[in-house]
């Protein structure tokens, strides 16, 4: 159970990368741009992967009437997401000091993960949202106009995760660093699960 | 149907065995089948990098030409010496200061022979500096920007063609004059020449850090005509060496008069040891009035100062500081091996190449071994100073590069080819054919201790072209040469911009990672920047009128002005707001009487326009910048010069 506490620990841990490193990327290439423009989406606000980047995002987005990329202070979710982050990781330190301790069951652990993952699917849910309406709620003053071939006017939004092609833009959207080490740590919480239970089976047979 | 298959096959073994044939005789089975597929060794697919920059003179067009190699394309012409409507550069207010001289605003130069700076002997890519002949000058260019920077007029000298080659830590960049003249200028008889007039060779110093440039010192010759020179560079660092002609002093008739004597002198100069006596007090402040301009890439603005004294020395105040080599025959190129043991001064009318040993210079001025003097200068003996000759190698020897393998090239003029030759040995290795009469030739690295020995270019004085005519007036050409194996072996004729007299050229790399994008927005500091539409406005003070416009994709702010009378100075400061990579915004206005801008991303460029007549006049945007570029355009209101309209702008004001 000690094993299962530490390996618990670090797990947690590895959400505060999410506070240096970014969580998600969005990368936007062309053949006009050999050096694609891109955003890092960090959990308290975005920025350009190289400096003029979002202003540059934002100059070819305005000629279809997109909206300009969020500022930090424009979204409650960057304001947000910092304080859970750090409230599960140190909800998840506290679960696995406590289990060190024998305090708690290896159970807690499982629920620390059961209650992240429905916080991950709900920031992905918010995530989504937030990409439709940055994609498809556009200025009906727009410059230029694209439909598609039902006549419905077409949605710039960018994939959740992996590959899709806009107008020219080939548009690729995967976790970063953070994300990776969020998915890292979230995992070692669920072994922690599954070793506490192995040592805990093991004691009572 | 299994005949045809057989028959096919039989047809398609007798075709190959033909084209391995028609291979063999085409590469005269000289250096094997990869060799000849020269297209593919010259070809950069789309995408790719050259993996050489080559900087090439433009001669009479006053500027630089930016080149890759090897697939020989153009990639941009710097404006250095000249007027160029392509950027308004010589025509922005910016840029005006540039070419100020003492003579007053010049618009033309006279570009000859640009040299790449250099650390330990090793090009080091920070900066360009090229000579202008007809009104002495150096400029700086920075391998950054890609942009002149700094330009300095060289004053008590005449004909600036001993230049611009940089010492192996570019402690200085030299201006020697080519033609002798009175110093300080004077009215006298001309053909008092002799003994009167004097030649100067400028020590410009550079800054290590900034590549500010400045006249250390000048040392006042006798009245030769300096004509090329190279720095001496490992052992020989700290030395220069100058071929002079015309040591007849004749001031008339020169192609006869000046070609009488068997000899003329190579001079050696060592300026370390002028630089000790200059540190120490030594040489004279001498009156002069010359320029020093210099461009702020912050303020994106350049100033020019004029200058009012420069040191000059007495070369025989400092003895054992120079020395004349008696080198055959109205030398002209005067190249100084990457090891910095040979001086090869090659005599434009002599049949053979000279050779000289510094080892054995130094022995001689050590044992006073001297033939004469000149004007107090002590002449050595040809003999003692000798390494070798290299024996008929060709007609008209002007300029000699070095591979770093042992190997030289020269170029004959009048034999029209390039010649390869041993160093030590003398012997002529291989000759190739260069079809146009051929000036200089260069290597990557040519002027400094490692030469990046893979190509050779040569550039061509006389075209009768290899290419589709274009009437009685042709580009001149260039031809690139694979040098790394025994043969020399030519792989592209490409035209070249201007009279290309000679080239540097280096490895893509260094330069090509410092490339610079754009201009910080936030780092502009022109006075006259207008750094958001914010800060746009109208500023009438006088009958000047100063307006702070923005561009940014796909408009100007403001784009209706008003109030203008017929009379007035219109100063357009345009800023361009994109911080996006080659996104520049042109600008120009009806009647405009000098040239239009194109503006980087972050700059300030200003134009001037004096409104004669009264309308409404359009302005727009020069340089295609987005898929609404022929809306970015705007209008300004010009009034009649006792009218009392009201200076006015705005930007999107009828918009619903």
């Amino acid at each position: 159970m000690k094993k299962a506490s530490i390996i618990m620990i670090i797990g947690s841990l590895l959400l505060l990368g999410l506070f240096k490193f970014p969580l998600w990327n969005i990368m936007l290439g062309a053949p006009q741009y050999p050096d694609p423009l891109g955003m890092n989406i960090y959990i308290d606000g975005i920025k350009g992967v190289s400096e003029f980047d979002l202003q540059n995002i934002d100059g070819l987005n305005h000629y279809i009437g997109m909206k300009t990329i969020p500022k930090a202070d424009e979204m409650w979710e960057f304001s947000m997401f910092p304080k859970v982050i750090f409230g599960m990781a140190l909800l998840g330190i506290i679960i696995g000091i406590l289990g060190f301790l024998d305090k708690v069951s290896y159970k807690y652990f499982l629920g620390w993960f059961i209650l992240m993952s429905v916080l991950g699917i709900l920031g992905m849910y918010d995530f989504n949202n937030w990409l439709v309406d940055y994609g498809g709620n556009l200025d009906p003053h727009a410059i230029i106009k694209v439909t598609n071939p039902d006549g419905s006017p077409m949605s710039y939004k960018p994939p959740l995760i992996g590959f899709k092609k806009l107008l020219n833009f080939d548009v690729t959207s995967l976790p970063h660093t953070g994300g990776y080490l969020m998915f890292v740590g979230m995992s070692l919480t669920l072994v922690a699960f599954w070793l506490g239970r192995k040592i805990s089976v093991k004691k009572t047979t | 149907m299994k005949n045809i298959i057989t028959s096919s096959i039989a047809i398609l073994v007798i075709l190959i065995g033909f084209t391995s044939c028609n291979k063999g005789n085409n590469s005269g089975g000289k250096s094997g089948a990869l060799a000849s597929n020269v297209a593919e060794r010259v070809y950069v697919a789309p995408g790719e990098y050259d993996s050489h920059y080559a900087f090439l003179s433009g001669g009479y067009s006053g500027n630089v030409t930016v080149y890759g190699l090897p697939s020989g394309r153009m990639f941009k012409e710097i404006p250095v010496f000249s007027q160029f409507p392509t950027s308004g550069y010589g025509y922005s207010e910016e840029t005006k200061p540039m070419l100020n001289t003492s003579h007053g605003f010049i618009p033309w130069g006279d570009a000859h022979h640009p040299d790449i700076s250099q650390s330990k002997g090793e090009l080091d890519g920070r900066w360009l500096f090229i000579n202008e002949n007809n009104t002495p000058r150096i400029a700086r260019l920075s391998l950054t920007t890609f942009e002149t920077e700094e330009i300095i007029e060289v004053p008590n000298s005449a004909g600036n063609h001993s230049s611009s080659f940089v010492t192996e830590n570019t402690e200085y960049v030299v201006a020697g004059t080519r033609f002798s003249v009175p110093i300080p200028q004077r009215d006298m008889p001309i053909k008092d020449y002799k003994g009167n007039f004097q030649g100067a060779l400028s020590f410009i110093s550079v800054a290590p850090e900034t590549g500010n440039m400045d006249i250390k010192f000048q040392i006042l010759m006798p009245g030769f005509n300096y004509d090329l020179s190279h720095p001496g560079r490992g052992k020989s660092h700290g030395w220069f060496f100058f071929t002079t002609y015309n040591t007849e002093e004749a001031s008339t008739l020169l192609e006869v008069n000046a070609s009488q004597n068997d000899k003329d002198f190579i001079a050696a100069i060592n300026w370390k040891k002028i630089e000790d006596y200059v540190n120490n007090g030594g040489g004279t402040m001498m009156p002069a009035n010359y320029a020093h301009n210099v461009y702020d890439e912050e303020t994106h603005t350049a100033t020019s100062t004029m200058k009012k004294e420069v040191r000059v020395v007495n070369p025989i105040d400092v003895p054992g500081a120079v020395y004349f080599i008696p080198t055959p025959k109205s030398p002209h190129g005067c190249d100084v091996d990457p090891s910095g043991e040979y001086i090869v001064g090659n005599g434009k009318l002599s049949a053979n190449l000279t050779v000289h040993s510094f080892t054995k210079m130094l022995d001689a001025i050590e044992k006073e071994k001297f033939a004469g003097e000149a004007y107090g200068i002590p002449i050595l003996n040809f003999e003692d100073v000798l390494a070798g000759v290299v024996e008929q190698p060709g007609l008209g020897p002007l300029h000699t590069e070095f591979d770093g393998k042992g190997y030289a090239y020269t170029t004959f003029f009048i034999s029209s080819e390039v010649v390869k030759w041993k160093i030590g040995t003398w012997e002529v290795i291989d000759r190739k054919p260069t079809y146009y009469s051929v000036g200089h030739l260069t290597i990557p690295g040519g002027n400094s201790g490692k030469p990046q020995g893979k190509y050779m270019f040569a550039m061509n004085k006389i075209t009768k072209d290899r290419y589709l005519p274009t009437g009685p007036e042709m580009e001149h050409s260039a031809q690139l040469y694979d040098i790394s194996g025994d043969k020399m072996e030519l792989l592209l004729d490409f035209p070249t911009h201007g009279e290309p007299h000679y080239a540097a050229a280096m490895e893509a790399s260094i330069i090509k990672e410092q490339s610079q994008k754009i201009y910080k927005l936030a780092d502009n500091k022109h006075p006259y920047a207008a750094k958001s539409d914010a800060d746009t406005k109208v500023v009438r003070e006088g009958k000047e009128v100063h307006i702070y416009l923005t561009t940014i994709r796909s408009h100007f702010s403001p784009d209706n002005i008003e109030g203008i009378k017929v009379g007035d100075k219109v100063y357009f400061h345009v800023t361009n707001l994109e911080q996006d990579f080659d996104v520049p915004h042109g600008f120009a206005v009806i009647g405009q009487n000098n040239s239009e801008l194109l503006v980087m991303p972050g700059q300030t460029k200003t134009s001037v326009w004096e409104p004669k007549q009264v309308g409404v006049w359009p302005f727009y945007c020069t340089d295609f910048c987005s898929a609404l570029h022929q809306e970015m355009q705007g209008y300004i209101r010009v009034s009649a010069a006792n009218s009392d309209t009201p200076i006015k702008w705005s930007l999107g004001e009828d918009i619903e």
